[in-house]
């Protein structure tokens, strides 16, 4: 049974979805592994804004996407929303460190335990929530990273410094 | 633009690998032809890519996918090694863009197809066209998938 994917709303923040910060919604479609998005993270993440991370690995670019989503999540499961944050900011503040001991390493530096870590980040359950964001990407028509909503449109960066300079 | 109703014009084109492929030879599945304008452009990139990633929802649907642009069976190769998929690129190089034209998705001024979605049924009938209103934009996998279900349904 393969997943339904025809056009659909992109979804609201709900519990179990990553969001931090204060301000007008952001929702953004990211890949852990791509380069413009570290750049967008970077400039978003110095906005007065609410920020919804939402899982949008491409594997076929990106073959080390998969891992990095997994073990994201998977930090998110043991550490929480902080954890999820910092874990983030440090993979896309250092593209270059991203094997599986780099990631050991990050775990770590976050208090988590990491034979737990591990076998999150290969659970079915991670994959199917890193999948989850995935699929309501696609439905809202993402067809590249970085992609953002100002609340439930799709916005430019630049519309996303304009939405903040409003409040 | 070819239009929906009308029988998809045969072609038969070199895959990246040399192979000779006809739309003709596929009769019996749907076929999806994404026109794209060139191998290496920043934002064909992503078009193929993300379509990679639900190949097996499209396989679900009984549908075989397609690009073409005028670049080479050469250039289609290191593309594809270049963005990880596998899916195959048809080069419309000689006589350039001859496949485009006769789908009404070739740009002259740009010498390049445009980036159009074509949906073929099992009888080589044109289902579904979709230009994308400037190059830059890349129409989503959502749209395919609406129209495939729409599709299904009416054959129901």
């Amino acid at each position: 049974m393969t997943a339904r994917l025809t056009s659909a709303p992109v979804p609201p923040p709900a519990p179990g979805d990553h969001a931090s910060g204060d301000g007008p919604l952001v929702i953004a479609y990211l890949d852990l592994a791509c380069p413009y998005c570290a750049a967008a993270w970077l400039r978003l993440r110095a906005r007065r804004v609410r920020l919804c991370f939402r899982h949008f690995p491409v594997a076929s670019k990106h073959p080390r996407a998969p891992a990095l989503h997994a073990a994201a999540e998977a930090v998110a499961g043991q550490g929480g929303e902080e954890a999820f944050f910092a874990f983030v900011d440090s993979i896309y503040g250092d593209q270059g460190h991203v094997d599986d001991p780099h990631l050991w390493e990050r775990a770590r530096g976050l208090s988590l335990d990491l034979g737990r870590f591990d076998a999150d980040r290969r659970s079915d359950a991670v994959a199917a929530r890193v999948r989850r964001d995935f699929e309501s990407g696609i439905r809202a028509g993402v067809a590249r990273t970085p992609a953002f909503f100002a609340g439930a449109r799709p916005a430019s960066e630049e519309d996303l410094e304009a939405l903040e300079r409003s409040t | 633009m070819i239009e929906v109703g009308q029988q998809a014009p045969d072609f038969t084109l070199r895959d990246q690998d040399g192979k000779e492929v006809s739309l003709s030879g596929l009769r019996g599945r749907k076929v999806l032809l994404v026109f794209y304008p060139n191998d290496f452009s920043p934002v064909c990139t992503d078009q193929l890519s993300v379509y990679q990633e639900v190949k097996p929802e499209l396989e679900a649907h009984g549908v075989e996918v397609l690009g073409i642009s005028v670049d080479s069976q050469w250039a289609h190769g290191a593309f594809r090694e270049a963005l990880g998929i596998d899916i195959p690129l048809l080069a419309d190089f000689h006589p350039k863009g001859e496949v485009a034209r006769a789908y009404g998705a070739y740009a002259e001024d740009w010498g390049t197809s445009n980036r159009s979605l074509v949906l073929v049924d099992e009888e080589g009938i044109v289902r579904w066209v979709h230009e994308s209103p400037s190059p830059l934009e890349i129409p989503g996998a959502n749209l395919i998938f609406d129209a495939l279900e729409e599709l299904e349904a009416a054959a129901r």
